[in-house]
């Protein structure tokens, strides 16, 4: 139960325990007997059953049980098979040792399973079952397990969801500390909603009583974390866009892009949903350029884990080589085919047809190869402010045109922005009296769902407010800091996002004359104290990136931005080569800067697995290594290294200033990297 | 006066203690007594259990109030070495006013089992299911829980009262910030109780409230909370129980302070949830609060003490010498001898002083055929001061009873009233507020609008408030104007250590078994 002190064992406490035990052991040794030689007597069974009664933690009592019953089943007469009498005496004697079981402890996992599979055999009355329930859920009302038990009671016995409803509402009403109740309450509720069941649709009143109700639970205790929770869950099912959407591409909707010409003309075609998507391929999706349709196209996901889905995915394009014509304008569609085909990842299909279109010229530049690679420099001196004038802000420009011809689809109805400007009124109210960290916690979510549902009208009103209330928690709740910093840090890039103008602002221009490799601007987020990066969406043009200066532990999302040639994110708090693991899908990446961070300090990298090897690593172990390593004992613990770094091509490294950087070390990326002319400063030969 | 035949002879003739009158503080001493070894006598000059703890019914309810029996007196004979004192009866009932609009009700007089003391209720935490659970009296009596709490006002509305956590959560009437408010509040004290019970001193310290502020009136601590004036009522008058208007300043005569204001609010919440099957924090005996006495009773004489009933005692006999007391004189003319003698407060001997200036209590007890909330059978309702004139100086309190508690016949209802004052002026003055504001008096035809409980019956009586003492013979208090029987519990076992200082009052068990009863509660039935 919860909340109450243990007491420590008296004397006598400790002798009855060690009664218990020898009696324990004698039945047992009587019990596995019996299980070995398959003896099922009825004899037999109560032994087991006085066993059980003594202990319901022992699985394979329970499971003597299931046998035993099977076979008296199979075993019985014919007369015995036509009384169905004498099956339910058998189910009833079975329900009545799983309750006498629960009476010792009715957190036996091993008891509760057995009632279930003894009453999906059917023949068991929904009445008993229910008494049971409400006897342990009195009992201790938080007993999961009863709970569970009540969910799938009340499936099997088609209980309607709205009754459920109502004893969820009993058992709140009782004690609304209540995170069970809370729970199935959010539970019928979406069942409820996926049926679309009168009085549950449209979901505006219901929501609107649900947030009352939830309300004076937080109100009364704000302290009491569970009302928070299903407030979380109700807000969720207020802004949540019922289905994936793409919501932004490489290239943009409506662009002119330039391409230079080398041996073949190829380019990055990149699509980016609100929420990680599968099913996007061929069929899915035509890509037609001019008036070719191409068939045979493969899109890969761009995400870290291995589950064929991904909030970006990407393919390359390529103009043929007969069609190449440097005077002309060529004409890209891009469109969902079949858009139901993808999903996300809980299965609902992205239902709304989407198309853009985009223009690629060609031009006629000389490769760089025979020129000498200078190292390129990127630090303030490096730039200067930047010309608006330049045709890549054109193209910036297009992102947010984008952004907004795409809103007005989205466009959230009203009842949810009155709802939620309704929920940030309350709260503003209770944190005039309560300072709550989960009541500041919920303020900063409902006010950045409610930029989120207003950003086309009013961009990002609440942005100050919000960060201000990130920055008080990190003090307040010093445990959660790392959290709120990474919120902090996703409100933060929001509003840097937010408008071309505010975008602008962290745009610079190299000084020097762009090569191919920087382009003509570098995107600056640099002493920011980031944390994490996000808003990726309206970044996808990126090529030049600066988050030196942040405190990145998390590099996730970077792996969108298939442009990016030259990156910085040196003096961050990268932890291991893992963290880089973005880094390997950015095949256009020919600069890097990852100096000062903090590779190695920890030897095991927590936030993927417990027991650093390749063999529990999320990719694919690479046999090619062994093969590079030869045998060379020093270079096999740099596989991690191996599997970020070796498919790049990199030609300029900067990673001093790191404790897994040693001589060794170096030597293997030197030996590695063919490509790579400037290794910390120095150059290659 | 019977025949002395009638009056049977009591053999054995010399016991450590007699006491007179079956009232719950007598019981409780006669049980106490019996239990710690002594050889107790119990008599009682009326026919029933109880005295004035009883519950009786509409008739006998009737003839007690209105009785002022003469003991007769003997002839003060002097003997060589005894003083012979009469003793004389000081009613405690006055201005009793009954009114009955249903004649009906006579014949069902023998099924109502009405309160003397009311309104009374038991706090599931409180000292008396304590003593009951302690004494084993408990498997005498059975408990209902009491349904609801309203605060009332003056145009009629009753309001919830908000008194824990989930009622809080569950109120319609409060703000959200009132619930915060109140809820915080409750934490408030919680904390503290926690802290001043914890060991754990470093932890605790800041949760406790400081010793300035327990010294200090409840009232100023509730303001310095920011508490608005609801709450605050509610708090104090509902929730406290307190009796005097608290923001009356100067001229309030018992100024509640926060340290105990908080231990009633400690006791409020303990009480609910103390056992699994009475939902709030109040429960109440069925057939009334006579059983009490009558538990003790039979616990007493399940330890020895010998009862007689209808045995008036007329005279105490003192040492000529020393003054000291020696026996008592029964109406049968039978004299028997005892070390100590307790004596019920509507006893004195002429000898000692009448006592000047005693405090009032205005009790009323009333009949309807309807509740006054539909759903509700047993309920409390709390007028605080001020809320139905403005010169109200006390709350006032009415407990609303239902046939369930078999205190009734079916379909009637039974409430008591009760207001301290210090006059009988001013005491009926305040019944009759609240009996305006519950009930309507229409007798014939109700119009429709009203949906006020009709008045069948009603008994309206002023009940002297007397302290136990300590004498030659010590004489228990008379039933006081408390929801709870707490105070009496008090002093009742300030009396017995006074009687016998080296005896245990109910010694806990060392039988391992019952402790653990105790602890988790199984014991008091509830009957549900």
């Amino acid at each position: 139960m919860h909340g109450r002190p243990r007491k420590s064992a008296t004397p006598v406490d400790e002798n009855a325990s060690a009664l218990k035990a020898a009696k324990i052991r004698s039945l047992q040794t009587q019990f596995l007997q019996n299980h070995h030689n398959n003896i099922y007597t009825k004899e037999a069974l109560e032994l087991n059953a006085k066993l059980l009664e003594t202990n319901p933690e022992y699985m394979t009592a329970w499971n003597y049980r299931k046998l035993a019953f099977e076979h008296n089943l199979i075993s019985q007469s014919d007369a015995e098979k036509a009384d169905s009498d004498h099956i339910k005496s058998i189910i009833d004697e079975e329900l009545r040792v799983v309750e006498n079981a629960l009476r010792t402890n009715f957190k036996s996992y091993g008891a509760w399973h057995h009632r279930k599979w003894v009453v999906s055999k059917g023949n068991s009355s929904t009445e008993r079952e229910l008494k049971l329930l409400n006897m342990f859920q009195k009992q201790d009302t938080r007993n999961f397990h009863a709970w569970n038990y009540r969910r799938f009671i009340a499936g099997l016995k088609n209980i309607s969801d709205e009754k459920e409803l109502q004893y969820t509402t009993d058992m709140i009403n009782d004690n609304f500390s209540n995170y069970s109740a809370w729970h199935n309450r959010s539970v019928l509720l979406s069942n409820l909603l996926e049926k679309k069941a009168e009085g549950y649709f449209p979901k505006e009143t219901f929501l609107t009583e649900e947030y009352e109700f939830v309300r004076n639970a937080v109100f009364t205790d704000p302290d009491d974390q569970s009302g928070w929770f299903y407030h979380l869950w109700l807000l969720d099912q207020t802004v949540k866009v019922d289905m994936p959407v793409m919501v932004s591409s490489w290239p943009p909707c409506d662009s002119d892009i330039n391409l230079p010409v080398a041996s073949e003309v190829k380019f990055p075609v990149v699509l980016y949903f609100n929420e990680p998507v599968e099913g996007i391929s061929s069929h899915t999706v035509i890509v037609q350029i001019e008036d070719d349709v191409f068939k045979d196209i493969t899109w890969s996901p761009l995400s870290t884990n291995k589950f064929g889905c991904g909030q970006a995915w990407v393919t390359h394009l390529s103009i043929p080589h007969e069609k190449f014509n440097f005077s002309k304008i060529y004409e890209v569609k891009i469109k969902s085919e079949d858009s139901r085909g993808i999903t996300s990842l809980s299965g609902v299909p992205c239902s709304r047809p989407w198309s853009f279109a985009f223009r690629v010229s060609v031009k006629d530049v000389q490769p760089d190869e025979g020129q000498s690679f200078g190292r390129i420099m990127l630090t303030d001196e490096s730039f200067c402010t930047i010309d608006t004038n330049l045709n890549k802000t054109n193209l910036l420009k297009s992102y947010f045109e984008l952004k907004t011809s795409d809103d007005d689809q989205i466009t959230s109805s009203k009842w949810k922005l009155e709802m939620i400007d309704n929920e940030i009124a309350h709260y503003r109210e209770l944190l005039t009296w309560a300072d709550c960290k989960i009541g500041k916690l919920t303020l900063a979510r409902l006010l950045m769902a409610y930029d989120s549902m207003t950003s086309s009208a009013t961009p990002i009103a609440h942005v100050e407010e919000v960060l201000q209330l990130y920055s008080e928690l990190m003090k307040l709740d010093t445990p959660h800091q790392q959290y709120y910093k990474d919120e902090y840090s996703l409100v933060l890039l929001k509003q840097v996002t937010s408008s071309m103008e505010s975008l602008l602002k962290h745009c610079w221009q190299y000084k020097s004359t762009p090569s191919s490799i920087t382009g003509s601007i570098c995107l600056r987020l640099n002493s920011l104290s980031l944390s994490r990066i996000g808003s990726i969406e309206r970044l996808l043009w990126v090529q030049s990136l600066d988050l030196s200066h942040n405190q990145l532990h998390s590099i996730e999302g970077l792996e969108a931005l298939q442009l990016l040639s030259c990156l910085n994110l040196s003096h961050n708090k990268l932890a291991s080569f893992t963290a880089l693991d973005p880094l390997r899908f950015l095949k256009s990446l020919k600069v890097l800067n990852v100096s000062h961070n903090e590779i190695g300090s920890h030897t095991i990298d927590t936030r993927r697995y417990q027991c650093s090897s390749p063999m529990s690593h999320t990719i694919d172990y690479d046999p090619k290594f062994e093969e590079f390593a030869n045998g060379d004992a020093k270079l096999v613990n740099f596989w991690e290294a191996y599997t970020v770094f070796g498919g790049l091509n990199l030609m300029q490294l900067d990673i001093v200033g790191n404790v897994a950087v040693d001589e060794r070390f170096v030597s293997f990326l030197v030996k590695l990297l063919h490509g790579l002319k400037w290794l910390d400063g120095e150059e290659l030969h | 006066m019977a025949e002395t035949e009638s009056y049977p002879p009591i053999d054995p003739t010399n016991f450590d203690l007699i006491v007179v009158g079956t009232g719950l503080p007598e019981s409780i001493i006669a049980a106490a007594a019996s239990t710690a070894g002594k050889t107790v006598l119990h008599l009682d000059p009326n026919p029933f259990y109880g005295s004035h703890y009883s519950s009786l019914t509409l008739q006998d309810l009737v003839s007690f109030l209105n009785s002022h029996s003469e003991i007769p007196k003997t002839n003060s004979l002097q003997s060589d070495d005894t003083t012979i004192v009469d003793v004389n009866t000081r009613p405690l009932y006055s201005d009793v006013e009954i009114s009955s609009y249903d004649d009906s009700l006579e014949e069902h007089s023998r099924k109502f089992n009405l309160d003397l003391c009311g309104p009374r209720v038991l706090f599931c935490a409180d000292l008396s299911v304590n003593l009951l659970l302690q004494s084993t009296a408990n498997q005498y009596v059975e408990f209902k829980n009491i349904d609801a709490s309203y605060v009332g006002d003056g145009n009629g509305n009753l309001m919830n009262v908000p008194d824990s956590k989930s009622a809080v959560f569950k109120d319609k009437t409060l703000e959200y910030s009132e619930k915060n408010q109140l809820n915080s509040f409750f934490k408030l004290v919680q904390g503290h109780l926690e802290a001043v019970k914890s060991v754990d001193v470093v932890i605790d310290a800041e949760k406790i409230i400081s010793d300035d502020d327990l010294e200090s009136p409840f009232v100023g601590f509730l303001d310095k909370m920011k508490l608005p004036p609801k709450i605050k009522s509610i708090i104090l008058y509902a929730i406290a129980m307190v009796d005097y208007d608290q923001d009356a300043g100067e001229s309030c005569k018992d100024i509640l302070k926060t340290r105990e204001g908080i231990d009633r609010l400690g006791l409020y919440h303990s009480s609910v949830g103390r056992f699994p099957n009475a939902l709030g924090s109040l429960i109440y005996p069925i057939y009334g609060q006579g059983e009490l006495p009558q538990a003790f009773c039979r616990r007493a004489a399940v330890k020895g003490c010998l009862y007689v009933l209808r045995m008036p005692v007329i005279s105490i006999l003192l040492n000529k010498d020393s003054g000291n007391y020696r026996g008592v004189k029964l109406v049968s003319g039978q004299e028997l001898s005892s070390d100590k003698l307790v004596m019920d407060p509507s006893f004195t001997i002429t000898s000692s002083k009448c006592l000047q200036n005693i405090s009032k209590l205005a009790r009323g007890i009333c009949i309807t055929k309807s509740s006054l909330k539909p759903d509700i059978s047993n309920c409390l309702v709390i007028y605080p001061p001020r809320s139905l004139y403005p010169d109200q100086a006390t709350s006032i309190r009415i407990l609303q009873l239902g046939s369930n508690l078999a205190v009734c016949p079916s379909g009637m209802f039974v409430f008591y009233i009760s207001v301290v004052c210090d006059d009988a002026l001013e005491g009926k003055k305040s019944l009759h507020a609240a009996i305006d504001g519950l009930f309507s008096v229409h007798t014939d035809q109700t119009d429709s609008n009203e949906l006020k409980p009709t008045l069948l019956w009603s008994a309206l009586y002023i009940q002297d408030l007397i302290e136990g003492s300590v004498g030659p013979v010590v004489t228990t208090p008379t039933p006081d104007g408390n929801l709870n029987y707490n105070n009496l519990l008090d002093a009742t076992s300030m009396l017995f250590k006074k009687l016998y200082p080296d005896d245990e009052f109910f010694p806990e068990t060392s039988n391992t078994d019952s402790s653990d009863k105790l602890e988790d509660d199984s014991e008091v039935v509830l009957d549900s």
